[in-house]
């Protein structure tokens, strides 16, 4: 069943012609590629380094967005309470904020797809035993569990990106589960079981690719969906500390000073992961539309 | 139908025990909380007498044991911060996050029903793809981010209303309340209203797709060509329809929105169990930590069980599935 | 006919899609009278059934009525809206659907569906709405019709649903009837039931019907006059007996070949070849001509004038000679030599 590079391409033009149908998600790719390229790139587009103490002047500390600094140039978002540009410090948060989100998204894709997999195939008291799991999690909001997860595990970005990937695996899981076992009852994956096939070729090549369209949807989501928490435990004092600081810990950072008027040193950093997290959603629902089978042309 | 009832108690408490001991070990397991209580200088047999007082130097399972022993007593111990019997803790805060979270869930009914309903039935209208880019945001923006634009907005800015705090309660039936005053209004409203808001883009969706769907079925078009007015057709058909996925899902969410007022309780400073959970985090307070865990489940499960039971009550095919 | 209730001019039904618009119903006319019974016959996709609904104007985007008249007594439908259309639904025209699972809603007592159908149009107590739903049941053949009232739609059968669906179709006496395909999806005996009690209707309520089926064993049985369509026209019509003895359109001749009580057991059933044309692409000339046996050069490039003959029509260059009119087996062999 494997598909030549040809008809590969032919789907991935068509995929890309019913996507750029919406020009709200079109705008909203381009807006995840510019933060990507501007966190990637962030010591270059950046005037200050904002997490190196030289650089950093308790003189320049929360100036308003415009005024220009000891450095001689210009803090078009302003400087926080430690005299750190504003601008710099997002660019270099989102980029942690990114990390965090892509490797806890990644991890758990990992996880959940191997789980669902194992569950769809084996079946029986395994898949039982596992899905009762999967949906008892599921129950639980995923907030909860992050929070208790890093409560046990401490602070620390692989600890954070664990108790991500602990607490979002799950709807992975249950979605390669669906779409595997949907296909795992059908005559040729029987026929293909009782040969003596290596079970790693069913999985790989009959299960797995049917769980891929919607595990990508799940994937985009899940992406957000880790920022946000990353964000919001960050945001609580249970995420990542300053000195390696994610947007999350920026806004909670700036929050202090938000009710005397201080607004800019959490509210751009707030504007930066708004945008980040509504333009992943804006592209997942579309990827939702267009890879919905049974939307109607 | 009673056969069915027990079934599904049994499955809830067995879901609870195994949750009681995943949270238990899970809590206990890590970290040293005797760190946290006293100053690292202190010499080793104050250490030691303090562990030894919270029987932190005997083996695990016989601590788990004690443990559902003294909470099947309704004893989860003491706070390790308060010196308070956590079941006191916990209670004394309970009240004010159940308050704010159905403040909330009435809020996002109140609002998300009629939303989605105009947006399933005038899906072209420009009016009903403001409505759905509303709900997009409204579950893609993170809560606190949210909270924080709305203090500003109406607390900073426009100095409408508090910042934060719960404000001035009227006791009721022994419960302390702010939805019985208006100033007590102008308190919970934010935070409700933030809170609300997952809920809300939630509920928008739900109802405009169960709507859509109702609306191109051949009933509606049987009910239309009978002469029934457009009000009666939402009314009775849609409305009927769409309410059994909305009640299981809403029913469900209520025991999430109990979760999540954790967030929003931090950002308003509002004296609830979430603020206390994450303050017990912070410290390590491990009593507070399991109890609160515990009580969440429990509320969760119990939930789960009354939407079970809601919910054949309100489809008529299920009702007779259960029965027979 | 001067007495006829529901008059349907020229009627044109449009789709509008990505390949431009689709005439499902292009130029319809009929009329029906009082207490009489119109079979309206076709395939699926001939544009039967969307005449149906467009009568009652139950036509949704990306559909609309691009242009004709519905007269029912002289008022034309299509040119109502809101409150006037809607007290035409139900009081004066009524619809009969399909699928009797589907057209009741099945999270709701027949008794409250039955009795929002009454409050419809008269503003009378639930008592007495109740009352009339239950009379209107007794009226259809339905047994203790007081159960079936408190009973939820799954736990009736599927004739007891249509039955259901007829009586609420009654209960204000509409001048006219549209049933689509009511009994397709029903058992055989159960149908002839059905049939037989709309027969008796019409003849002692007067109402007219406009029965749309595929089936013209059903028409034969049942209907007064015939008016079959194809591809969105109508392509014959007449009195029943007469258009069933004797088609005048080769189509209608297949249709009737392929019915299975003509043949012997055993036989193969002749078909009419080829499927119905997709309304986006329809052939210049008649839409018929591809699967035809008839045709010839004209009907592919010209559009096939009305042929008149006593109260009956058809449209085709080259419609089958009264005297000439083979009998349905030397058709259905010439339609197994064509395919």
């Amino acid at each position: 069943m494997s598909l030549d590079a040809e008809t590969r391409w032919t789907r991935l033009a068509g995929f890309w012609s019913d996507f750029r149908q919406s020009p709200v998600a079109v705008a909203a790719l381009i807006v995840i590629v510019s933060v990507v390229l501007m966190a990637v790139l962030a010591p270059l587009v950046t005037p200050q380094d904002p997490y190196n103490q030289q650089t950093l002047d308790l003189f320049d500390a929360r100036l308003e967005p415009g005024e220009t600094g000891s450095g001689g140039y210009v803090h078009w978002l302003g400087t926080d309470a430690a005299g750190r540009d504003v601008y710099s410090a997002i660019l270099y948060g989102l980029r942690t904020s990114l990390i965090v989100g892509v490797s806890a998204g990644f991890c758990a894709l990992l996880l959940g797809t191997t789980v669902g997999l194992v569950a769809a195939y084996y079946g029986g008291r395994v898949e039982a035993v596992i899905m009762r799991i999967i949906d008892l999690q599921l129950s639980l909001p995923a907030i909860l569990l992050a929070l208790v997860l890093v409560a046990m595990l401490g602070q620390g970005m692989p600890q954070l990106i664990g108790a991500l990937t602990a607490a979002q695996y799950a709807y992975f899981a249950r979605t390669t589960h669906g779409a595997a076992s949907a296909e795992r009852r059908k005559d040729y994956i029987e026929a293909a079981l009782s040969t003596p096939l290596p079970a790693r070729q069913v999985l790989f090549r009959h299960l797995l690719p049917n769980a891929l369209p919607p595990l990508i949807v799940v994937a985009t989501v899940q992406v957000a969906n880790s920022i946000a928490l990353e964000a919001t435990l960050s945001f609580l004092g249970l995420g990542l500390p300053l000195t390696q600081p994610s947007l999350g810990s920026l806004i909670s950072n700036g929050f202090q000073f938000l009710l005397s008027g201080r607004y800019w040193i959490s509210i751009y950093p707030g504007i930066a992961l708004m945008l980040t997290v509504v333009a992943i959603n804006l592209v997942g629902d579309q990827v939702r539309y267009v890879l919905n089978p049974r939307r109607s042309r | 139908m009673i056969g069915f009832l027990i079934q599904r108690v049994l499955q809830a408490l067995m879901v609870v025990i195994a949750m009681s001991i995943i949270v238990f070990l899970g809590v206990y397991a890590i970290g040293n909380p005797i760190d946290v209580m006293i100053d690292p200088a202190s010499d080793q047999a104050l250490r030691e007498a303090l562990i030894h007082r919270y029987g932190l130097d005997r083996p695990l399972i016989e601590q788990y044991f004690v443990f559902m022993n003294n909470m099947l007593h309704g004893d989860f111990g003491e706070s390790f911060i308060y010196r308070l019997p956590v079941i006191n803790l916990i209670f004394s805060r309970f009240p004010a996050t159940l308050e704010l979270a159905l403040t909330a869930m009435l809020i996002a009914t109140c609002l998300g029903i009629p939303l989605g309903l105009w947006a399933g039935y005038k899906p072209e209208a420009l009016s009903s793809r403001a409505i759905m880019a509303f709900s997009v945001l409204g579950f893609s923006v993170p809560t606190f981010w949210v909270g924080l634009l709305l203090i500003m907005v109406f607390a900073v800015e426009l100095g409408w209303l508090p910042s934060g705090g719960r404000g001035p309660t009227t006791t009721v039936f022994g419960i302390p309340m702010s939805i019985t005053s208006l100033e007590g209004w102008s308190y919970i409203i934010l935070p409700a209203f933030n809170l609300a808001l997952f809920k809300l883009g939630l509920l928008i969706r739900l109802t405009r797709a169960g709507t859509s769907e109702v609306m191109s079925s051949d009933f509606v078009r049987f009910a239309r060509a009978q002469g029934l007015s457009e009000g009666k057709v939402v009314g009775l058909h849609v409305l009927k329809n769409i309410s059994i996925p909305i009640v299981t899902v809403f029913g469900l969410e209520l025991g999430s929105t109990l979760a999540f007022a954790v967030v929003t309780e931090t950002v308003f400073n509002w004296p609830g169990m979430g603020k206390l959970i994450i303050d017990s985090i912070t410290v390590l307070d491990r009593p507070v930590m399991v109890a609160y865990l515990i009580l969440v489940v429990f509320l969760f499960v119990l939930i789960n069980l009354v939407v079970d039971l809601v919910y054949g009550q309100l489809d008529p095919r299920i009702r007779v599935k259960a029965a027979s | 006919m001067s007495d006829a209730v529901l008059k349907v001019r020229d009627l044109r039904t449009q789709f509008h899609t990505k390949a431009g618009a689709l005439k499902a119903v292009d130029g319809v006319s009929f009329e029906v009278a009082r207490g009489r019974i119109l079979g309206l016959v076709g395939e699926s996709g001939s544009g039967k059934s969307v005449t149906g609904y467009s009568i009652l104007g139950l036509i949704e985007a990306p559909g609309e009525i691009a242009g004709g008249e519905v007269l029912l007594d002289g008022v034309d439908v299509t040119r109502l809206k809101g409150e006037a259309l809607r007290r035409v639904r139900g009081a004066k025209i009524a619809m009969v659907f399909q699928d009797p699972m589907m057209t009741l809603n099945p999270v709701l007592k027949i008794g409250t569906q039955m009795i929002a159908a009454v409050r419809a149009h008269d503003k009378v107590s639930r008592k007495v709405a109740w009352e009339r739903s239950r009379a209107a049941l007794a009226k259809v053949g339905i047994p203790s019709p007081e159960e079936r009232l408190d009973a939820y739609p799954h736990q009736l059968s599927g004739g007891m649903r249509q039955r259901v669906a007829i009586a609420i179709a009654l209960l204000h006496s509409p001048a006219v009837i549209i049933a689509d395909e009511p009994t397709t999806a029903l058992d055989v005996s159960i149908q002839g039931q059905i049939l037989a009690e709309v027969r008796r209707l019409a003849d002692d309520t007067g109402t007219a019907f406009v029965w749309v089926t595929h089936d013209l064993a059903v028409v034969s049985s049942l209907a007064d006059d015939i008016c079959v369509m194809y591809a969105g026209k109508v392509v014959e019509t007449g009195a029943a007996a007469e258009v069933i003895a004797s088609p005048r359109h080769p189509y209608t001749a297949g249709l009737l070949a392929s019915v299975p009580a003509e043949h012997e057991p055993g036989e193969r059933l002749p078909q009419v070849p080829g499927s119905t044309p997709s309304l986006a692409n329809l052939p210049p000339g008649c839409a018929f001509a591809p699967r035809c046996f008839k045709a010839g050069p004209a009907c592919t490039t010209t559009p096939p004038v009305q042929h008149f003959e006593g109260g009956r029509t058809a449209l085709c260059h080259y419609p089958i000679e009264s005297d000439s009119c083979p009998p349905p087996s030397s058709t259905s062999a010439a339609y197994q030599n064509a395919s």
